[in-house]
């Protein structure tokens, strides 16, 4: 049934099944729509680029999928096999991790603690395994950060950047599949942006599927290989990043406008009004 | 994501060869010390004013005592607190849990058990303490699932347990009938002597050092950086001290002379020359309470539970998001202090021998007191057993110092309310020095 929809002309060319499909997705709070019957998918190794202005309904499209929120409609497929996602534990069953705008850390615990917040590591006896969590986080994030040192620290002591890799360590460090970054250098200096363009070409090439999502297409552009624009919770059109220039996607982002290298969602502008 | 194999775990953890300072380097808790240190002046402060009164082994014991009710539902306070909830009905909860007891114990235990049965005490404990579960567990249920604030649901539960405990027993005053019962409340009866005590310390000083033996040879495993073996030998030292302390201080108390020699015609000791002097060693309640204090510590520590509960403390949004059921730790939490909130009246009703309808009025107030003078941020996420029961102590020895310096009960409780706030005030003052 997958097939019968056709709606992606872009994934030609990464054939298979999707690892992620979401479809007709929509969720509306107190009477504001969102999310509104978005489509878009997920193939592996590819890099999706979420882009559309703040309040768009990226983040929240993406917290539907990492159990965040519930949908009111739609469904959800991974690897063409309908899934059942309910709340954040649900989601990580399915190998997907989310590294969030916010973080979405414990400031009041250590790095360790927040790295295995939810999955402790537990000793025979069933308590919480400290030192294997600490040997295990010191192992991860000297990996993404080799200068960390404040294992003992609350991460409330941390700096922006050290926050940040302690929030991509948790992403990566349960063998993803799908990992979605919401704005996940928004809080970031160039050097730390550029550490985090790398670590999405070395997880794309381990066969991940990643979701970026940003307001800002100069983040995002030169990493995915396709985009998927929002506006008013609806979905303008989705482009392979080949087919389409950067002034176009603005267009998408902006106005809403769908150019010919994309192919428009619910939410493009009718053609006549963009002429 | 595999990992890669290239880097060693130890070769993130070089051990630190920075000078450190000899606080940085023991690894104390400075808030910890610096209630110590309140609690000491407090002490040496009130015995100079009283006359000498104050640091004898007879007060210290009867503040150990006294200190246990409030001590044993401060560490669930704690729990309650850093999940940015608050509990005001712990007061009821334990008037009409000891109601409960004493009315169990008294019209039905005893009856069909036999007077004095071993299996009456634990009978009506256990009871009481699932009575306060469901009490507790219904409580966070309501904040929990139905959304609640725990404010007002714990205020409600303030009046209705309360209400309820009068209606167990139309507020009449119930008298315990087990004696063994009675022992949980201490008295001359309830503490263990000399030679348990002395036991017991020798046992929490293995402790202790098994404790830090075993934290360095699993650090040691993962080539994490060490402490100094010298502060490892200093802080040791100071716990066994403590604890060799303490033990000396209860054993120092002993019977008065008629009650000794009434003990000993009991038990068929002859009296040596020179009088009989029988010590009393560690009350019953006191051991209860520090027996709590570890338990707690432990869930807070050792466990997911208590994990989950500082991660929603931190940040609610974070805890749920990782996967944490924050609701079914919410509900789990109240029922903790219920349960905790029987144990105390268990230890409250076997020191008045009775269960009283006003039983535990207030105690919400000095337990609420007891956790944030012991560190608990109002704002969730930060506090621990310890200090609470520190902060419990902190607050008796305050009353009974007034007792003793013969201050008007009005103006004592002036003191104790502008000590909470002067405690609370120094704390916010740390916190944002140490950031």
């Amino acid at each position: 049934m997958a097939e019968n929809l056709g709606h992606e002309p872009g994934s030609s060319t990464i054939s298979g099944t999707p690892l992620v499909e979401m479809r007709d997705m929509s969720i509306s709070f107190g009477g504001i729509k969102a999310v509104d019957h978005v489509s878009v998918d997920l193939y592996p190794g590819e890099v999706v680029g979420l882009l559309g202005h703040n309040g768009a309904g990226k983040s929240t499209l993406i917290k539907i999928l990492s159990g965040a929120y519930r949908r009111d409609a739609g469904e959800i497929f991974i690897d063409g096999q309908k899934a059942d996602i309910h709340n954040p534990r649900d989601a990580k069953r399915y190998g997907i991790e989310t590294i969030y705008q916010t973080l979405a850390l414990a400031d009041n615990v250590d790095a360790a603690a927040n790295l295995f917040l939810g999955r402790e590591l537990r000793t025979a006896w069933g308590t919480l395994d400290d030192v294997a969590m600490e040997a295990a986080a010191r192992e991860v994030m000297h990996r993404l950060n080799p200068n960390f040192k404040k294992f003992k620290d609350p991460v409330r002591a941390l700096s922006g950047g050290q926050r940040q890799s302690v929030a991509i360590a948790r992403a990566i460090y349960f063998n993803a599949r799908i990992i979605i970054m919401d704005e996940p250098t928004a809080a970031l200096g160039p050097q730390e942006t550029q550490q985090v363009a790398e670590l999405t070409k070395k997880l794309k090439d381990e066969g991940i599927g990643i979701f970026l999502i940003s307001h800002d297409i100069h983040d995002v552009f030169d990493l995915a290989d396709r985009v998927a624009v929002m506006k008013n919770g609806q979905l303008v059109g989705t482009a392979r990043t080949s087919d389409v220039t950067k002034d176009e996607v603005l267009g998408m982002i902006i106005l809403g406008k769908c150019p010919k290298g994309a192919k428009p969602g619910p939410g493009a502008m009718a053609s006549e009004e963009a002429a | 994501m595999s990992t890669s194999s290239d880097i060693k775990p130890a070769a993130s953890a070089q051990p630190s060869t920075q000078p450190r300072s000899i606080i940085q380097a023991l690894e104390i808790d400075t808030r910890m010390l610096g209630m110590i240190a309140a609690l000491l002046v407090i002490w040496v402060g009130f015995d100079i004013f009283s006359g000498g009164n104050f640091l004898t082994p007879r007060n210290l014991w009867n503040l150990s005592v006294q200190t246990a009710s409030i001590a044993v539902m401060s560490t669930g306070m704690v729990l309650i607190i850093v999940t940015r909830n608050i509990d005001l009905s712990v007061g009821s909860v334990l008037g009409v849990t000891g109601m409960i007891m004493a009315v169990f114990q008294a019209s039905y235990l005893t009856q069909t058990l036999g007077f004095n049965h071993p299996l009456v005490w634990i009978a009506t404990l256990l009871a009481g303490m699932f009575i306060g579960l469901l009490i507790g567990a219904l409580q966070g249920f309501i904040v929990a699932f139905m959304g609640v604030p725990a404010f007002i649901v714990t205020l409600g539960g303030l009046l209705v347990w309360r209400g309820a405990a009068w209606w167990v027993a139309q507020g009449k005053t119930i008298p315990l009938t087990d004696d063994n019962f009675k022992l949980i409340g201490g008295g001359a009866n309830g503490a263990i002597g000399e030679t348990w005590s002395w036991i017991l310390a020798a046992i929490a000083v293995a402790l202790v050092l098994l404790a830090t033996v075993n934290a360095r040879r699993q650090r040691k495993r993962f080539q994490f950086p060490l402490k100094p073996m010298w502060a490892e030998i200093v802080t040791v030292g100071l716990a066994s001290g403590a604890i060799i302390a303490a033990t000396w201080v209860v054993n120092a108390y002993t019977l008065p002379p008629a009650l000794a020699r009434r003990f000993a015609k009991e038990q068929g000791i002859a009296i040596p020359e020179g009088g009989l002097e029988i010590s009393f060693g560690y009350a019953v309640p006191v051991l209860v309470a520090v027996g709590v204090g570890i338990v707690m510590t432990f869930l807070a520590k050792r466990t997911r539970f208590g994990r989950y509960v500082f991660a929603i403390g931190g940040n609610p949004e974070a805890a749920a998001l990782a996967g944490v059921d924050t609701r079914k730790i919410t509900v789990y939490v109240f029922a903790l202090m219920g349960m905790l909130a029987a144990i105390a009246a268990a230890i409250s009703t076997a020191r008045l021998t009775s269960a009283t309808n006003a039983q535990g009025t207030l105690d919400e107030l000095y337990t609420i007191a007891a956790a944030v003078i012991g560190g608990t941020s109002l704002a969730g996420g930060a506090g621990t057993i310890a200090g609470a029961m520190l902060g419990a102590a902190v607050m008796q020895s305050l009353q009974t110092g007034m007792v003793l310096m013969g201050l008007d009960s009005p103006l004592q409780n002036i003191v104790v309310g502008i000590v909470l706030v002067l405690a609370v005030f120094i704390d916010t003052l740390y916190r944002k020095r140490a950031g």
